[in-house]
């Protein structure tokens, strides 16, 4: 699976069993600028129960949502399950590199929205380090839970099972029965060829 | 399991509906409500700044509206929908988001003659120019493209005449001149042609006709394919620029591949204004779920009259695309192989006169402005849809003084063909 996974469409179950079994996500590029993607990505993950670290050497001493910042992957000084990097696809190989000098490995290495890099996935994934390329964890999350479902979203999901009534900072019901929903393959191959062309 | 791809049907009855949480209704309940409570000020912020996921006001998003988007998502294989209160205001909302005043759209001549007009007068006033194109002419896009040009609008299956489009030759032309292709399927439905398929970047419909199918509810939607980079040329400021209404947010880079549909809602509906009522998408989405069943029956039928009609001796053409002999029978076998639909147009040897005859003798067709009823409809173009136009532009259009147009419905094809035989022999 590790060696092989296709990085233009991602099985549900691989994004699930990823957002279900991290429980501490390092955010490398989080901003504490409240209208910036990984501000609010942050605050929803936080919200959603995970254990944020927050990483940028520009505001080493401050805190974001009562987290203190980190200036790098090595100075968080614990375990760390996910690294999510919030940084444009051109820097997106040192971070890689980094994460990979750390003991132990992290368990997952996520690239936001819009970041690509298939050589570094490559070396994470020969590391036995799970990726997820150009997706938003927060958007995963509400899309397997359904939440998004409330945005008009297709979140390719189907269920006849009754859900947990949402409620505030509750983990929603990733574990939801469901079945595949439709596809959305003409966006993903729109994603690959832009990959291929870049 | 988990990742098996269901069918059609089995998302026409399901995509976008759960049991709801709270009480365990199983059909989707009717969130007649204007407003939603915040859980808190944070939250309430949180809403506002598109930072969380949820309801704030029914002109934003409700939840039966919600289902009902991703139930025509999920069924046009596009990454999210929004639903508006007309097919009409759904092409506002679009082209809001992609045309600044001074701006051009292409747009096939051959349309709905409400959108003719809408895009001739209503669009005008906004400083939306829009450019005629021929679609049995694909050159005629091509030569149309300007650097001002933002668009391009065709129908699947065009109206009145129920021609098919050249749906993948079109969006070449659209891909090279890097603008969205935006499709029309209302006539079509996703049961016969689901355009992102052939390279639509945007669906729009008027969820009056086919997807509601009962001629009870007014509707539209728009499906963002999430194909599109907006963020590419810089001509489409609306999502690759930070937007003032919301602190600085660029709708591309924070949404990803369901940004034009954000951008819509957020942007367009929002300020416009054109909402659905929440009971519309109830009934809209009952009728959904039926959607295969009554096409199929719809297309069949039409096929059945289509070939009664050709053989008739007061009649001097029958355009239906279905029919082996029509010019675009090799399109429809491409497009739409489960059927050519269920509008499509006649001519009478008598001319005008035999059309109005026709019309006031039918006893089961009733003559009124709709399409896409489970009623067989029928109505003379050119004394009504299309009466605005000039005689040049009716015959340009399909809609000549000796047209009839007929919608077929689902009953049985026998009392259909029997109330047209009266009509015509009489």
């Amino acid at each position: 699976m590790k060696d092989h996974m296709n990085h233009d469409a991602y099985p549900d179950n691989y994004i699930r069993s990823i957002l279900n079994s991290v429980k501490s996500i390092a955010m490398v590029g989080a901003s504490p600028v409240n209208v910036r993607p990984s501000y609010f990505a942050f605050k929803y993950l936080a919200q959603r129960g995970y254990d944020m670290i927050p990483i940028n050497p520009g505001h080493v001493g401050k805190d974001l949502l009562g987290k203190p910042f980190v200036a790098s992957l090595q100075d968080i000084g614990r375990p760390v399950d996910m690294i999510d990097i919030f940084r444009n696809s051109s820097h997106i190989m040192p971070v890689v590199k980094e994460a990979l000098t750390l003991d132990p490995l992290p368990k997952v290495i996520w690239m936001q929205l819009g970041a690509r890099d298939d050589a570094a996935a490559e070396q994470a994934e020969a590391a036995g380090i799970k990726v997820v390329m150009n997706r938003c964890p927060k958007i995963e999350y509400g899309r397997l839970s359904s939440e998004i479902s409330w945005m008009g979203v297709n979140s390719r999901t189907l269920s006849s099972k009754r859900a947990p009534a949402p409620t505030q900072g509750m983990r929603l019901s990733l574990n939801r029965m469901s079945v595949g929903g439709g596809d959305t393959a003409a966006s993903d191959r729109a994603a690959k060829n832009k990959s291929e062309q870049s | 399991m988990s990742d098996r791809l269901p069918g059609f049907s089995t998302l026409a009855v399901h995509a976008g509906a759960q049991p709801d949480p709270t009480t365990g209704a199983r059909a989707t309940p009717i969130y007649q409500t204007t407003s939603f409570v915040f859980n808190d000020a944070d939250h309430a912020a949180s809403l506002f700044g598109l930072q969380a996921f949820g309801n704030i006001y029914t002109r934003i998003g409700n939840p039966t509206n919600a289902v009902l988007e991703e139930r025509v998502a999920a069924l046009e294989g596009g990454t999210a929908a929004l639903a508006v209160a007309s097919g009409h205001a759904a092409q506002v909302v679009v082209l809001q988001q992609l045309l600044q005043p001074g701006d051009e759209f292409i747009a096939a001549r051959k349309l709905y003659g409400g959108s003719i007009n809408q895009f001739t007068h209503a669009f005008k006033s906004f400083g939306w120019n829009v450019v005629w194109a021929d679609p049995d002419d694909i050159a005629s896009f091509e030569r149309a493209v300007t650097p001002r040009t933002k668009a391009i609008f065709i129908e699947s299956i065009a109206n009145p005449a129920g021609s098919i489009t050249d749906i993948e030759a079109i969006s070449t032309v659209a891909r090279k001149a890097g603008v969205p292709l935006i499709v029309d399927n209302t006539l079509a439905s996703p049961y016969l042609i689901r355009p992102i398929d052939h390279g639509a970047d945007i669906v729009v419909h008027s969820l009056t006709k086919f997807l509601g199918g009962h001629g009870n509810s007014l509707g539209g939607i728009i499906v963002d394919a999430g194909t599109f980079d907006w963020s590419a040329s810089g001509k489409y400021p609306m999502l690759s620029e930070p937007r003032p209404e919301y602190h600085g947010i660029r709708l591309q880079e924070t949404f990803g591949n369901f940004a034009f549909a954000i951008a819509c809602r957020v942007l367009g509906l929002r300020d416009l204004g054109p909402a659905l009522s929440p009971f519309n998408a109830f009934m809209i989405l009952t009728g959904i779920e039926t959607l295969p069943l009554r096409m199929q029956k719809h297309c069949d039928n039409a096929k059945a009259v289509a070939e009664f009609l050709a053989a008739h001796p007061a009649v001097s053409s029958v355009n239906y695309a279905g029919l082996a002999s029509d010019k675009y029978n090799q399109l429809a076998r491409k497009y739409a192989p489960k059927g050519a639909g269920a509008v499509f147009t006649f001519s009478l040897k008598g001319g005008y006169d035999a059309g109005v005859s026709l019309v006031s003798k039918l006893q089961l067709f009733s003559h009124l402005a709709n399409v896409g009823d489970t009623r067989s409809l029928v109505i003379h173009p050119a004394s009504t849809t299309h009466s605005q136009l000039d005689d040049a532009a009716k015959i340009k259009s399909g809609a000549g003084p000796d047209v009839v147009r007929l919608s077929i419905g689902i009953e049985d094809k026998e009392d259909l063909i029997a109330d047209l035989e009266q009509a015509l022999g009489a």
